[in-house]
């Protein structure tokens, strides 16, 4: 392979049922039912999509859910917000295993 | 119906507007900029030009028949105090060359008192720029009419219209008032930078107005449309957060919310092609083809007329020159208001072309909003 990425995966994605078709099958409407309205409307859904695409750096889950979301009226604002929420967490998730690191270093030091 | 006044001169008209600094303007019109897509048959060929695996006609032709005369649709013409980017008149403050004069708008009334349509929807340009936009809206409420002004807000800003608002509300006018977007960036983006901020002013005047508040005889309808190369939101799962982000952050509320596609025809057309999304929108309103939205397409039930009195299946064919097909036309050249007869009108076949995918795709679109959810008129 010339790239791991290539933007043509994203078309290709149900594709990946071929060689399990039932167990993709499974997956696919799940997934369809995840994103469907319900207590969340479809809308906040895939602004929850857009920030966990950035938090796990999906490149094929940010192109997706970015066009998911302009289709869906988010403005460029509230989806960098969204994407800020993805850093925060992300960094307070490192920060607070700094108390981790104070207990061990309380523990050995004097 | 004479004017109370003399009617403005346009040339007067447009040196306000020259001298109007503080309306938001995004562009400048294809015409006045002088390149080859503000013609047409130019437009017709560069969509012709792109790569699509069937055509209009293959998939909606044998479904697409006319249907009773209901809207009688009025452009008065290109004249606009704005330009926004995804215009597909492309109107604009230049555009006095594209107006409707005294004998056709005769005409026009004359069709109007005649017409068993039961609503006048008004459009432009702005159409409340025309000199004679008050006599065409009084004439068709005498004539028994609901009548619907495609307005821009902004206009209702300007010097020479203050007061337009309550004149409307007394005749019981339904506002239908462009708004790409209830925040700030993505209607700035499409219609010119502060445009947001005088819209929203705009719809505190009609709110006061009695506008917006639920009274069937001031209907303010908003018409949401895409700032980008995507399809418009689901009607009905945006309207709420637009009716409560629009109460929550300025105080102002509507009735309803239109969510409409843009159509690939001049302004929008030509930021398709610079933006390099041409082939991949042409695509995307393909395979968003939905059969369930046809039954609703305005053509079936719309006349709509041009500010030079010819006749058209609606404002996107007015704009690409694409005029109806009457079974009978042979000498006459093209149709006219001044021989406009309904019966002849109901026999004529649907004139399409590829724009027309736009108001097919997803859940359709049409002047009336999505397509798919069977909205009345009224």
């Amino acid at each position: 392979m010339e790239t791991y990425y290539k933007s043509q995966h994203l078309a290709d994605f149900p594709k990946i049922s071929e060689s399990s078709p039932e167990l993709g099958k499974k997956f696919f409407d799940y997934y369809n039912a995840v994103f469907a309205d319900g207590a969340l409307t479809a809308r906040e859904k895939s602004l929850i999509a857009l920030a966990v695409a950035h938090a796990v750096q999906c490149p094929y889950c940010i192109d997706a859910y970015t066009q998911d979301c302009q289709q869906k009226g988010v403005d460029l604002e509230q989806m960098t917000e969204a994407v800020h929420v993805a850093v925060a967490i992300r960094g307070g998730s490192s920060l607070v295993h700094g108390l981790q690191m104070r207990e061990h270093a309380k523990k050995l030091g004097m | 119906m004479r004017p109370a006044t003399l009617p403005i001169r346009l040339e007067e008209l447009a040196g306000e507007l020259a001298q109007d600094r503080a309306t938001a303007r995004a562009t400048q019109s294809l015409q006045r900029r002088g390149v080859p897509l503000a013609s047409p048959a130019e437009q017709l060929r560069l969509l012709k030009a792109v790569l699509l695996h069937t055509e209009f006609d293959a998939l909606a032709g044998s479904t697409l028949d006319p249907s009773a005369l209901e809207i009688f649709q009025v452009n008065l013409g290109k004249l606009c105090n704005m330009t926004c980017r995804h215009c597909h008149v492309d109107a604009g403050p230049d555009r006095t060359d594209a107006m409707m004069d005294e004998a056709t708008l005769e005409l026009v009334i004359e069709a109007i008192r005649r017409t068993g349509a039961h609503t006048v929807d008004i459009t432009g340009g702005a159409p409340e720029l025309h000199p004679r936009f008050r006599d065409l809206v009084q004439a068709a409420i005498d004539a028994g009419k609901h009548v619907m002004d495609r307005c821009n807000l902004t206009i209702l800003l300007t010097p020479r219209n203050a007061g337009l608002a309550d004149w409307l509300a007394e005749r019981r006018v339904e506002i239908v008032a462009s708004l790409p977007h209830w925040r700030r960036p993505n209607t700035d983006a499409q219609r010119g930078d502060g445009a947001f901020e005088r819209s929203i002013r705009a719809l505190r005047v009609l709110n006061a107005a009695g506008y917006g508040k639920g009274d069937p005889a001031r209907r303010l309808t908003l018409v949401s449309n895409p700032a980008g190369a995507f399809l418009g939101a689901s009607q009905s799962s945006v309207e709420r957060e637009w009716r409560e982000g629009l109460m929550r952050t300025f105080g102002v509320s509507f009735d309803r919310l239109f969510v409409l596609n843009n159509m690939p025809i001049a302004r929008f057309l030509e930021w398709l092609q610079a933006s390099g999304n041409l082939e991949s929108y042409m695509e995307r309103l393909v395979n968003a083809y939905n059969p369930a939205a046809v039954s609703g397409l305005m053509c079936r039930n719309t006349l709509s007329v041009g500010w030079d009195g010819r006749l058209y299946d609606c404002d996107f064919n007015q704009m690409l020159d694409l005029e109806i097909d009457l079974p009978e036309n042979g000498s006459k050249g093209g149709p006219h208001i001044r021989d406009f007869d309904e019966a002849a009108w109901r026999q004529r076949r649907i004139v399409t072309a590829r724009h027309c995918f736009g108001c097919t795709a997803g859940a359709g679109s049409s002047c009336g909003g999505q397509t798919a959810q069977a909205l009345g008129p009224s």
